[in-house]
């Protein structure tokens, strides 16, 4: 019955979860990465993630387009469960984008055919019409001029607003971002989070992994502080930073605010 | 909630066979061991109906029959009436007689060159780029044929050296004759000998016993120096200390054992006495140490260029002296370049070994891979043994290299 | 000046003057670059020393080169017992050098094959041609084959006829399962050739035919012989050699435990051993009855030779991308083999191109080993050559030759290799 519902829903786009994460566990070898979370992300929602190092934030976030494999537990993305089943994984990193601290972008090719690359061979999108998709998106991102230009010839924040793009030409209805910008220079910070702040106006469900509180008090609609592997503390921006619940999370704002 | 569990407890289907990660791998790795045994059973089905239509049979025990051809030279006691086991294993010992003499040249040479390439000297840095590019871009067999060319074109014959004039007369004070059929080399001699132990050459042994108990006295004395300067900072000189550990016992033994040479001498048309190193043997040796010499010197020049300036910059700044630069910071490090290419190179001049073929060096190739094909029609069984010793000496050479590779590995995160 | 202040300004500028004499000029570089220290000057001595006495040695015999003689007898006549070169052995015989005794009228068709070669080179090295010209590059084995060995060209074009066969077969059945598609492709492939291939041609060629003057493999020796194997070796071995390599970084046990069999069975022996199996034991192997050129025996085991060190070559390549190009794919949806193709191999491939032009020239000095199983490469026919009455007893001219034919070669295809690594160091970021 609400396996049929979630497929209804999912035809309909009126699913009102868009993840569901109950008690996952993820280990590497002996080590405990993950532990017991629970994380239910509705449509539309913008959700950002923060935590010391080595707390498994990003490990959580790459859990949910199965980059990595989780021991026990549940995941459902847009109502499909990831199990080990090939059919599903591709559908789910079809439906979900996902932006990485170092871009990766492919150097070889241009960032047009960065960005058409999964439409034609995922989506299987006629060519012609995913570089309309694609040079619609590069607009979006403020970088239409370059289309023809190589990823090594661009900005560090030039090439993460291309990666951005590159998601976006897959029409995810997720958007999974890792540490956007740690790997950029302070002066291209901006640009990209002026992207994201976009792409969150327009409804995106966003899952973000930053230390950009300002960014989180901006556009965020819940903060959730990580450690250990383990979800500590989430609540709404407003009462995240004014009134810290856990003594983790107070020492943790006092270390990332305290300068 | 109870639908989720469901999900995963999904039925087996035969399509996740191939759609479900978890079943994937495996069934890929079945269908290929599934072709692989059906390729294996089809060669092995081919070579039985091939043998039988030949009227052979599969079987080592041709190794032990009589070999029936001479061997020279051989390092240990073989004659014609010895087995075809006995021939290749004179031969392996043949192949791995040049081979560890062409990787001491070839490294000596190459580190020579590598070094230079690098010197200030702009004559000789030239002089070694065109040694490194002209001797790496023409192939080794043509540099061993050129030298036994040479050696058996352009040296004189033995009868050259006979009457009141000789056209050509013995090098170094009389002792190596140099002639078309080979060098004529002076051989080690004991008037006192200890005489034979088995195979054993109880005179050998003798020294080289001396030598590891000097070389184990010599790690004492390196290790009481360390204690001194670990304790009072100053380090005791060793040089004098060490040499004499190792020159006393063995001059001492030597004297002992009536050590002399015997040095070569014409005897009617020919040189007698003496070790004769053949045309083939030269001609193998020094075409595998120029040739692989110039890859070597390559590998050292990348290896010293390998290591940034700034870490001999950072020495100087602490006050190292250069010597001690290049010991204590540039070398350690250079050598974890170096080393694994080197004995790759190692590994090809062990397998080159085989292009004594050219030249009709008896080596493994030419024993058990040849002759002994000729004479028992085993080209089979032969073949396979010998690609399996071949493989076993890479083996043990790239054995070697993963221990040093995992003994000088960086530590990092 | 004031020692106690510390404002100061400078009211006239100080011009450029030249450097004090003795500091510069060719008389410093020498001093510097030649007898900088006693080492230095030992050794600049001892190499001018061992240059001079080279000079002494070499010139006469250079400057007294005897071109025009049809034998060693001759030319020592000519040389009246001074020292010279007698050229006259490469002016008689380079066309055997080059191109063994393929037939003299007809030397156009490999000379023309080896023209081609670099046409169909082209766009695979340069990717600025349209991709059509590919498909040049894709029909260029079977022309090159028809152009040396002659006869029917139907042969071929039914050969090549097989691989559309495959492409249509994994076409029209890939929709439903890739890997059966591959199966079916491969299986329809083989029945092909096995079945359909012989009748077709023979077929073909009663209708129309066409056809070149036949050479039999015999006649084809020398440094065509060596180009043709080690650029067939080179040519099929890149894919296999990518297949081991993927294999070899698979994560699946048995297929990494087979490739790495393979790779290190393969070079831990030497060369000439794979040769004579190729031209002993592959009759073993087998079906009863098989028996086919040995050109085309000894192409296939240098195939699997030089599989594995391309393995070796390709593998450090993908070692050498970032991990985060495979997350990027596989978060984009592409599967292993389209992530493969569209991402990590294109940039693996430039990535090797060095090493693999480094392994086609190890490959190509390495052909002279086929001398050993009867092949006329050319040392073969420079033997051939010496054991001649006319020519008996020389050697230097025809070594020389052969050494600076190999040397234009190799040395030419490694700076072009050390320049491709300095353009990749450059551009890939």
């Amino acid at each position: 019955m609400t396996k049929m519902l979630r497929g209804l829903s999912r035809e309909s786009g009126l699913s009102e979860t868009a993840v569901e994460i109950t008690s996952m566990n993820k280990w590497y070898g002996d080590f405990h990465a993950l532990r017991d979370i629970d994380l239910t992300v509705r449509r539309g929602e913008r959700i950002v993630i923060c935590g010391p190092s080595g707390s498994g934030k990003s490990t959580m976030i790459r859990c949910i387009n199965r980059l990595e494999e989780h021991q026990s537990g549940k995941i459902f993305v847009d109502g499909i469960e990831l199990t080990s089943d090939l059919k599903n994984i591709e559908q789910v990193r079809r439906e979900v984008g996902m932006v990485f601290q170092h871009f990766n972008l492919f150097p070889h090719l241009t960032i047009l055919e960065n960005c058409i690359l999964a439409p034609i061979w995922v989506r299987k999108v006629p060519e012609r019409q995913a570089r309309e998709i694609a040079m619609h998106f590069l607009e979006k991102v403020r970088i239409p001029d370059q289309a023809h230009k190589y990823p090594g010839q661009l900005s560090g924040g030039q090439q993460q607003r291309v990666a951005i793009a590159r998601s976006l030409c897959m029409k995810p209805r997720i958007m999974l971002f890792d540490e956007p910008t740690s790997a950029l220079d302070p002066e291209m910070i901006k640009e990209v989070l002026d992207t994201m702040i976009t792409l969150a106006e327009e409804g995106m469900t966003m899952l973000c992994v930053t230390h950009e509180m300002g960014f989180a008090q901006a556009v965020a609609d819940r903060v959730i502080f990580m450690d250990q592997g383990q979800i500590v503390e989430q609540n709404e921006p407003k009462a995240f930073f004014r009134a810290p619940q856990s003594e983790r999370t107070r020492t943790f704002l006092g270390q990332i605010l305290g300068h | 909630m109870a639908m989720k569990s469901e999900a995963s407890r999904e039925p087996f289907h035969l399509s996740m066979l191939f759609n479900d990660s978890r079943y994937r791998g495996r069934t890929i790795q079945v269908i290929a061991f599934i072709l692989l045994i059906l390729t294996a059973a089809w060669l092995v089905d081919n070579t039985v109906r091939n043998l039988a239509a030949l009227g052979k049979n599969f079987s080592f025990g041709f190794l032990w029959s009589t070999a029936g051809y001479d061997i020279s030279p051989h390092a240990i006691a073989y004659s014609s009436t010895s087995t075809h086991a006995r021939a290749a294993m004179v031969g392996l010992l043949n192949t791995l007689i040049v081979a560890a003499m062409a990787c001491v040249t070839a490294t000596v040479l190459g580190v020579l060159a590598g070094v230079l390439r690098l010197s200030n000297n702009w004559i000789v840095a030239r002089l070694m780029t065109v040694y490194v590019e002209s001797f790496r871009n023409v192939p080794a067999l043509l540099w061993i044929i050129v030298v036994a060319a040479i050696m058996s074109e352009a040296m004189p014959t033995p009868s050259a050296f006979r009457g009141e004039n000789p056209t050509a007369s013995m090098v170094l004070w009389g002792s190596v004759a140099v002639t078309n059929r080979g060098i004529y080399l002076p051989v080690p001699d004991f008037s006192r000998s200890l005489g034979a132990f088995g195979e054993l050459d109880l005179n050998y042994t003798a020294i080289l016993g001396t030598l590891a108990l000097s070389l184990l006295a010599h790690r004492c004395l390196v290790r009481r120096a360390q204690r001194v300067q670990g304790v009072s900072g100053q380090r005791p000189a060793t040089w004098w200390k060490s040499s004499c550990i190792f020159a006393v016992p063995v001059i001492a033994l030597l004297y002992a054992l009536g050590f002399h040479l015997e040095y070569p001498a014409l005897k009617g048309l020919n040189f007698a006495g003496g070790l004769l190193l053949r045309n083939s043997f030269i001609a193998l040796w020094i075409g595998l140490s120029v040739y692989s010499g110039a890859f070597i010197a390559e590998n050292v020049r990348s290896g010293i260029l390998a290591i940034s300036r700034g870490q001999t910059e950072a020495a100087h700044a602490l006050g190292l002296s250069p010597r001690r630069t290049m010991r204590l910071v540039i070398l350690p490090q250079a050598l974890r370049i170096i080393v694994p290419p080197l004995i790759s190179q190692f590994l090809d001049i062990t397998k080159n070994t085989s292009l004594g073929l050219a030249v009709g060096y008896m080596d493994l190739r030419s024993t058990l891979g040849g002759i002994t094909i000729n004479q028992t029609g085993r080209e089979l069984e032969a073949m396979l043994l010998m690609m399996l010793i071949y493989v076993s000496i890479s083996l043990i050479i790239s054995g070697v290299m993963n221990v040093y590779n995992s003994r000088v590995r960086l530590q990092e995160r | 000046m004031n020692l106690r202040s510390v404002s100061w300004v400078r009211q006239e500028m100080v011009l450029p003057s030249a450097r004090p004499t003795g500091q510069n000029g060719p008389l410093e570089w020498i001093r510097k670059n030649l007898f900088d220290g006693w080492l230095s000057t030992l050794l600049t001595v001892a190499s001018m020393t061992a240059l001079g006495w080279l000079a002494m040695a070499v010139a006469p015999w250079l400057g007294n080169s005897i071109w025009k003689a049809n034998s060693l007898t001759e030319c020592r006549q000519l040389l009246n017992g001074a020292p010279g070169a007698c050229w006259g052995v490469i002016r008689d015989r380079w066309p055997q050098l080059l191109f063994g005794f393929y037939p003299a009228q007809l030397y156009w068709r490999p000379v023309l094959a080896f023209a081609l070669l670099f046409a169909a080179l082209a766009p695979v090295l340069f990717r600025l041609l349209p991709s059509r010209a590919l498909w040049f590059s894709a029909a260029y084995p079977g022309i090159a084959c028809w152009l040396i060995w002659g006869g029917s060209p139907w042969f071929q074009i039914v050969v090549s006829l097989g691989f559309a066969v495959a492409a249509g077969l994994f076409a029209s059945t890939a929709r439903i399962n890739r890997g059966l598609g591959v199966s079916i492709a491969s299986l329809g492939a083989a029945l092909w050739w096995l079945y359909a291939a012989q009748p077709f041609s023979s077929g073909a060629n009663s209708v129309f035919p066409i056809a070149l003057e036949a050479v039999p493999s015999r006649e084809i020796g020398g440094f065509l012989l060596s180009i043709i194997i080690g650029v067939t070796g080179i040519a099929m071995s890149l894919p296999l050699g990518i297949l081991l390599a993927l294999g070899r970084r698979s994560s699946l046990p048995l297929i990494q435990m087979l490739s790495v069999v393979f790779i290190e069975f393969i070079r831990g022996v030497p060369l000439i051993t794979l040769l004579f199996t190729a031209s002993l034991l592959l009759n073993y192997f087998l079906p009863p009855g098989t028996n086919f050129d040995l050109v085309l025996r000894v192409v296939i085991m240098v195939t699997l030779f030089a599989s594995a060190y391309m393995a070796e070559v390709i593998r450090g390549g993908l070692a050498g991308l970032p991990r985060g190009q495979y997350e990027a794919a596989e978060a984009l949806g592409l599967d292993y083999w389209k992530a493969q193709r569209l991402i990590i191999l294109p940039q693996a491939l430039k990535i090797s191109i060095p090493g693999i032009v480094n392994t086609f020239i190890g490959l190509f000095k390495d052909t002279t080993l086929v001398m050993f199983i009867g092949l006329l490469d050319p040392i073969a026919l420079a033997a051939a050559i010496r054991a001649n009455t006319e020519w008996q007893g020389i050697y230097w001219e025809l070594f020389i030759f052969i050494a600076a034919v190999f040397f234009i070669f190799c040395f030419g295809m490694s700076r072009y290799s050390m320049h491709l690594e300095r353009r990749l160091k450059t551009d890939h970021r």
